[in-house]
């Protein structure tokens, strides 16, 4: 089943980069996705988590708001880079996480990442080491909205 | 119609250059290594993201706008891994970030 | 216009080098190279539509997929002191 559909993924892929429709490169173009996903299945790496379908439809609700939570900080970091006194305050915290699969957890601390001013340093169980650029940034990331908007993306499941 | 589209297009190219600028110079300015990395993520999520929607509003609804949506996915999945592979490496051999304030021993809130 | 944005991205590109020269740890010069790889794709895009040849667009993607795991290679080898090793037992099966 995730098979299957890694497989029709895979040949969508080729078909968007390639953008030619001959006989022969569609048939390449099968071929290596069949064989992308056997040397896969070696690997052990056709399972829900490396193709997460279930997700998929709650990324449109998810995205906007991770995009405008990314344009305010790096808006917020850059003021704070061209700022010649260089007012910064690095802090170091641990914030909480409330998400029960291995995706969410990594879905939060992507997230966290991927903002500017606030970088997750090691993923614990239960918890993330942050560091974030200023304190102003560690207290509103322990105010916990990320969090929750991570565990509504996961679902109530 | 397509003079707002290019003039919209133009407005991201700069503003995404200019804040790829912003990154880099924060990545010299910064006095350690981990805040150096705050400031790399600004060149790698909102210049890339605005330079890259800029040349998607130039290239219209063709097959190079769904290439340049890819590039997109690609650095906006692969920035926070590598940016958090460099954080955890960095720990792990002993690079003792500056800080102002270290609240992480305590299990706090 | 494209140039005016091809130039932006080379004084970044030349201020990101600078930084992986002087860069006192090696951690701060993987950091450099990274944003480096970064650029280099913004650039390969950008010179695509400079010079009207949507090829450099395929070039951008599999630059970009070469910095990843160049980075993580790099950063591999330096954190445990070899390429093959699995990871530490405690936390790296979950990353």
């Amino acid at each position: 089943m995730y098979a299957l559909s890694s497989i029709l993924v895979l040949f969508a892929f080729w078909l968007l980069l390639s953008g030619y429709f001959t006989v022969f490169l569609m048939t390449a173009g099968a071929a290596s996705a069949i064989g992308v996903v056997l040397l896969a299945r070696r690997m052990e790496l056709v399972d829900h988590e490396g193709h997460p379908i279930r997700l998929s439809w709650r990324v449109f609700t998810y995205w906007p708001w991770l995009f405008k939570e990314i344009a305010k900080s790096a808006w917020d970091v850059s003021r704070i880079i061209i700022n010649p006194r260089l007012p910064i305050s690095p802090t170091l915290v641990r914030a909480r996480t409330s998400q029960k699969s291995t995706v969410g957890v990594v879905t939060y601390a992507n997230s966290i990442t991927l903002t500017p001013g606030t970088i997750s340093v090691e993923v614990r169980r239960g918890e993330i080491l942050v560091h974030a650029l200023t304190r102003e940034g560690a207290d509103s990331l322990l105010e916990g909205e990320m969090d929750r908007q991570v565990t509504r993306f996961e679902g109530l499941s | 119609m397509s003079v707002l589209i290019d003039i919209a297009s133009w407005v991201c190219l700069v503003a995404g250059g200019i804040f790829c600028v912003i990154g880099t110079v924060g990545l010299l300015r910064m006095p350690d290594f981990y805040t150096r990395m705050h400031a790399a993520s600004v060149t790698d999520t909102l210049g890339a993201g605005l330079m890259l929607i800029g040349l998607v509003l130039q290239a219209g609804p063709t097959l190079v706008a769904v290439k340049l949506l890819i590039i997109g996915l690609l650095i906006f999945f692969t920035s926070p891994t590598a940016t958090h592979a460099l954080a955890k490496a960095g720990l792990t051999r002993g690079v003792k970030p500056l800080l102002a304030e270290d609240r992480s021993q305590p299990s706090k809130r | 216009m494209f140039t005016a944005a091809a130039a932006a991205l080379l004084v970044a590109l030349a201020l990101a080098l600078t930084r992986a020269c002087l860069g006192p740890t090696v951690f701060d010069r993987a950091l450099a190279a990274n944003t480096v790889g970064t650029i280099a794709v913004l650039l390969l895009a950008v010179i695509g539509f400079l010079t009207g040849r949507p090829e450099f667009l395929d070039l951008a993607i599999v630059y970009g997929l070469l910095n990843v795991v160049g980075t993580i290679a790099v950063l591999k080898y330096f954190q445990y002191g070899s390429l093959g090793d699995p990871g530490n037992a405690d936390d790296g099966g979950q990353r």
